[in-house]
């Protein structure tokens, strides 16, 4: 990944190493806020701000202060301190931009924190040794692959809430099946880079 | 033991929260919300069922709205006087009086006064029955008593008593609304908390088609209408209505009505009392009495019938000395 180029980054992350359907990251949301495609939109949005920010930052901090100070060791919580704050600050202007987002998101917001999509893609930016443009791109795209991953599977999860599902498999379970049905059908991108 | 790697771990770790705190502090001041404080506050005096009685969907709803002016402060039914005076007390108004209200089932159609037109066997439930030629009883405006009603209150203050028709219990009823929507009869109404004299029936029919089928039915005879001494009641669409703001409950209706289906025991009829000390003899009570039940000569100290009273309180308003309680 060390030299990759910024088209190839991208369409990595976004469809061959989908988060959701290939590294399976970020599950919680991605079940939780998928019921209705106005509201997955909104959380593809939040968490693509902050995925694509937290990634921008912990590489700096990784790289100026961690390194710096050789306490790499201290990593995982450096990190999730940035990404508290991060998104801290999202709720906060998301409630001043579009109350109605905020209260749709609900409890889901402040449950990026502990999203581990975010975590999880700051960890492997610096395993991947990307640069800092490399970073900002994976991080983009990884966002980008969530949102895309949360808005079809909340599309196909408005059509399940009105046709005829076999009672046992009503709610979560056809959910889930789906889930694992489009997570196959990402699989068919695996060669493509 | 590396002292540096502490030093630098406390020093870098905690010099970034410090600047996220900073930074989260000024976003906060400046992407404040602005959220109207007397909506807050009108939201903490609410009872907070979110019975939807007031109209707003939800406590939250109305509590907006009173802030910004759009509800009235007594808007809402289930807090009654007392939240209302809570809340103009925030917004920095005067409450403007608000009888609490129950629901009330006007219907005494119960199984041995009403017949039955045929037997019905399908869902328990009003709005199923009701489908069915208009429900299994023989009278079209009564109580089908499935308890469709019971079924939507949210305060558990509606139950089918024995004889199979709904029942409000006063003391639990908020006047939320909901079993008055539900009801595909229209046969609940809102009534004064308290109010004894209640016309329980809701039958639009003809008085012939009334006495067929229900044996308590209004008529529509018009008897109550011509005794009644506050022109209180009236007789409209063949069924008697009671102005709740003129009864006095008085009685008179409830002794006169051929049918009995106005509601009232009359031996909780109240009295009027005349306090022979305080009495002038001023002469006003024996004049404003509507049964004559007052006697006494000027500036001698009156006396009450008790036969004849019917504890309507038309002398209690009038006396100038407050000589007369109603006991």
């Amino acid at each position: 990944m060390e030299n990759a180029s910024i088209f190839v980054i991208l369409v990595s992350s976004i469809l061959v190493n989908n988060f959701v359907m290939s590294k399976f990251l970020g599950i919680c949301p991605f079940l939780g806020v998928s019921k209705q495609v106005e509201t997955a939109t909104g959380m593809g949005m939040a968490v693509t701000f902050v995925i694509t920010l937290a990634g921008m930052i912990t590489y700096l901090v990784q790289k100026y202060i961690l390194v710096f100070f050789h306490i790499e060791y201290l990593q995982t919580v450096a990190f999730i301190l940035v990404i508290a704050a991060l998104v801290q600050f999202v709720e906060i202007v998301l409630q001043k931009l579009s109350p109605v987002l905020y209260q749709a998101l609900g409890v889901y917001l402040p449950l990026i924190t502990t999203n581990c999509a975010v975590l999880g893609l700051a960890l492997l930016n610096i395993q991947y040794k990307l640069n800092f443009v490399q970073t900002i791109f994976h991080s983009f795209g990884a966002a980008v692959g969530f949102s895309l991953a949360i808005i079809l599977f909340a599309g196909i999860r408005e059509r399940l809430a009105i046709s005829d599902v076999p009672a046992p498999f009503k709610g979560f379970p056809i959910a889930l099946i789906t889930a694992g049905l489009m997570s196959m059908a990402f699989l068919g991108f695996a060669g493509l880079v | 033991m590396n002292i540096n790697g502490l030093i630098y771990s406390t020093l870098s770790l905690g010099g970034m929260g410090l600047i996220f705190g900073a930074g989260l502090a000024y976003a906060s001041q400046k992407f404040a919300v602005e959220i109207d404080p007397k909506a807050v506050a009108v939201r903490e005096v609410l009872p907070g069922a979110n019975c939807g009685g007031c109209g707003y969907p939800g406590c939250d709803g109305f509590a907006n709205a009173v802030a910004k002016g759009e509800a009235k402060v007594n808007g809402c039914p289930v807090g009654g006087t007392e939240t209302a005076e809570k809340i103009a007390e925030i917004m920095g108004l005067v409450v403007e009086d608000s009888t609490k209200m129950v629901a009330h089932v006007i219907c005494n159609g119960t199984c041995d006064n009403a017949k039955e037109k045929y037997e019905y066997i399908g869902i328990q439930d009003c709005k199923a029955a009701n489908i069915v030629n208009g429900g299994s009883k023989s009278c079209s405006f009564g109580c089908l008593g499935l308890g469709t009603c019971v079924d939507v209150c949210p305060f558990d203050a509606i139950f089918i008593n024995d004889k199979g028709i709904a029942e409000v219990i006063d003391d639990k009823c908020t006047a939320c609304g909901n079993c008055i929507e539900a009801c595909p009869k229209n046969v609940i109404t809102l009534v004064p908390y308290g109010q004894e004299v209640i016309v329980d029936c809701n039958s639009k029919d003809k008085g012939k088609n009334v006495k067929v089928s229900c044996d308590v039915g209004c008529i529509g005879c018009k008897i109550c209408e011509k005794n009644c001494p506050f022109d209180a009641i009236h007789v409209v669409d063949n069924l008697a209505v009671i102005d709740y703001t003129k009864c006095k409950e008085c009685m008179i209706c409830v002794e006169k009505c051929p049918t009995g289906a106005i509601a009232g025991n009359i031996d909780n009829r109240k009295k009027a009392e005349i306090d022979e000390e305080t009495c002038i003899g001023c002469t006003l009570c024996t004049k404003v009495c509507p049964v004559d039940a007052i006697e006494g000569e000027v500036k001698k100290p009156h006396k009450v019938d008790v036969e004849k009273c019917i504890g309507c309180g038309a002398c209690v308003e009038k006396c100038p000395k407050d000589a007369i309680k109603l006991k």
